[in-house]
């Protein structure tokens, strides 16, 4: 199961060419990515691993739209990222992109609902369809009757649960999830990861996760490995 | 969409009712202060200037002696004026609607068993447009009894209400002190005068009868004037000081030996005093005012955390700066206007309760009301957006990580 994009060749959805990023300036300045040159394809499951300060991090914010490389080229469905403007990146996260944190990052105060409405709402989703299609998501999570309680009244499993289905209420190409078990207990780590296999083969959502557990990166269908700022095994373009 | 974005601040908002709550209690509580320590400031002012005006409208006063008059009559040491002179003032000075001349003595009313002691002011028909007075009842006097000094009085209403109590005083006989008079007519009551006196505790016999029968002499203790309406009572008062320097032959140079009183330098003294203390009382509410933009301005502050959290989050799951600056703005707006709102409605009730109280007139002055909320406004604006407009401008990344 966990090698279902070995016989075909995945369409090359993402593409670092060559990407460094660098903090700072002059003496103080910090490679977090030197030279980086990979490929993730459609449908893709990807564990991204490494020791903390490994650029893994730097990688997931550049992936995600968040940050842009220093120098380099990021290909996302043959968009070349690091030209666009900080609204239009807005915009392709919007549009492609689901976040799941560490910290779930959920809206205080705010019902499970209404969490995971939030991208609709920044889609311009009509409030009659963004609740419906909730509704469903959450239901997909194993939330249903948890839709109005808010994420203080939720445990760490259940508020994971949450932001997933916000992440993939959108239907994205790609779902970026930054060590979503992180905060949780084997047995709810478990959970989470069979949510994010089976949106990845039931949808078909490329999911690109960074997770320093072996366990949990055996989800996945390919690893890849960072130290110092470079890739350290997996070569790019291949399935793991 | 700005509909959207309105029902998405509205909901911002009552999740985080304390927050709100507190922002809202600042913009109420300036808001309230200022409308209602102006409005009842504004109150005082209307009452002292109406309760003036009832003394007469443009009136002027011409005693003798110098400077202002004291409670205690005439002043011995000047020449009392004469009827001459009240005749030059009304045939020589222009823009005059009436001219009054009196003479005043403090007698005994006595009607029956009843004993009332009131002040009798002697003059003509002049006198009671010039005072502002109205017949409640009966008559002014006629053409005879002004020029025979005939025994017939008007009688104000306190004396009526000692003297009489329910019954019908016209055609009665009274006595005023050795003098028996009937009464002729009575006075419509106009309660107490902007210095505290009971103006109508008054009798008022035809000049004359008073000269002949009370004082026994000739003389007339004041002319009380009246200016046509639009008629300068500054310069009024220059002519007749013009006219009566001649008359009483004073030399040029020499101090005057008689004062025109110019009811308007009252009115405009004492309102100005009353308008300073609406200033002092508007200042007050203004620092409350300024507490509560502190108190906003500190809220908002506060909860810039939070918020730079969860706007890390939204620029991250694909909201443009602009929309979740416009969601921040909409919500200060909703809230300050909300707060404001309530506050008007709050000062309103406070100053209507309060002008009941102080026996004052109500009223509203709008421009203040709408100052005092475009300032809370604009304070729980401007907190509210410009942190909100630093976290936006933030990487997503570094909003989410923001402790």
């Amino acid at each position: 199961m966990m090698n279902s994009h070995h016989t075909e060749k995945p369409s090359s959805l993402i593409e670092f060419r060559e990407v460094s990023r660098v903090y700072g300036t002059g003496a103080a300045a910090m490679a977090a990515l030197r030279g980086v040159s990979l490929s993730i394809g459609k449908g893709e499951f990807v564990a991204v691993m490494g020791p903390s300060g490994s650029g893994k991090s730097t990688s997931m914010n550049i992936l995600g739209c968040l940050d842009t490389p220093s120098s380099g080229s990021y290909l996302f469905n043959g968009i070349r990222v690091e030209t666009l403007s900080r609204d239009q990146r807005a915009v392709l996260r919007r549009h492609y992109l689901g976040f799941v944190f560490q910290g779930f990052n959920l809206l205080k105060r705010t019902s499970a609902r209404e969490n995971v409405e939030l991208p609709l709402v920044y889609r311009g989703v009509p409030a009659g369809k963004r609740k419906q299609q909730a509704l469903e998501v959450l239901e997909a999570v194993g939330l249903k009757g948890w839709e109005s309680h808010t994420p203080g009244e939720l445990s760490g499993g259940q508020q994971q649960r949450v932001a997933i289905a916000r992440a993939i209420v959108t239907d994205p190409e790609v779902l970026l999830a930054d060590e979503p078990t992180g905060n949780l207990d084997s047995a709810r780590s478990r959970e989470v990861m069979e949510l994010l296999t089976k949106f990845n083969r039931e949808r078909g959502i490329t999911i690109i996760m960074v997770t320093h557990e072996p366990d949990m990166a055996r989800y996945a269908g390919r690893r890849i490995y960072f130290t110092d700022g470079v890739i350290h095994d997996g070569r790019p373009g291949e399935g793991g | 969409m700005f509909l959207e974005t309105f029902f998405l601040a509205f909901r911002e908002i009552r999740r985080n009712v304390l927050r709100s709550s507190l922002t809202i209690l600042g913009i109420v509580i300036g808001v309230a202060a200022v409308i209602t320590m102006v409005s009842l400031g504004n109150g005082a002012t209307a009452q002292v200037t109406s309760s003036i005006s009832s003394l007469g409208s443009n009136l002027l006063q011409v005693r003798p002696g110098q400077g202002h008059q004291g409670p205690g009559g005439t002043r011995s040491e000047a020449r009392p004026l004469e009827m001459a002179d009240a005749k030059a003032v009304e045939n020589e000075i222009s823009g005059l609607s009436a001219v009054a001349p009196v003479a005043a003595k403090s007698a005994q009313a006595i009607y029956g068993n009843q004993n009332w002691s009131t002040t009798v002011t002697g003059s003509t028909n002049a006198y009671f447009p010039v005072r502002n007075w109205a017949l409640k009842s009966g008559r002014e006097f006629t053409e005879s009894e002004l020029s025979g000094g005939r025994a017939v009085c008007v009688i104000g209403d306190t004396v009526r209400k000692e003297l009489f109590g329910g019954q019908n005083p016209i055609g009665v006989s009274i006595r005023l002190g050795k003098l028996t008079c009937r009464v002729i007519g009575v006075l419509t009551p106009k309660g107490q005068s902007g210095f505290g006196s009971d103006q109508d505790d008054t009798v008022i016999v035809p000049l004359r009868t008073l000269q002949r029968r009370m004082a026994g002499n000739k003389d007339i203790e004041g002319i009380y004037l009246s200016a046509r309406d639009h008629v300068s009572t500054t310069k009024v008062k220059a002519d007749i000081e013009a006219l009566m320097r001649e008359r009483r032959g004073i030399a040029a140079g020499k101090d005057d030996n008689f004062h025109v009183m110019d009811m308007q330098e009252i009115v405009s003294t004492l309102t100005g005093t009353t308008q300073v203390l609406t200033a002092l009382l508007g200042a007050v509410a203004a620092v409350s005012l300024l507490v509560g933009g502190i108190g906003i301005m500190n809220i908002m502050l506060v909860s810039v955390t939070e918020r730079t959290r969860e706007i890390g989050i939204r620029l991250a799951i694909g909201a443009l700066e602009r929309e979740v600056l416009m969601q921040f703005l909409v919500e200060a707006v909703v809230l300050s206007c909300f707060g404001g709102i309530a506050g008007i409605l709050l000062g309103l009730s406070a100053a209507k309760i309060g002008s009941g109280f102080l026996g004052v007139p109500f009223i509203v002055d709008p421009k203040i009301g709408f100052l005092a909320f475009f300032f809370s406004a604009a304070v729980g604006v401007v907190f509210g957006y410009f942190p909100a407009r630093k976290a936006a401008r933030l990487d997503p990344i570094d909003a989410l990580r923001h402790e």
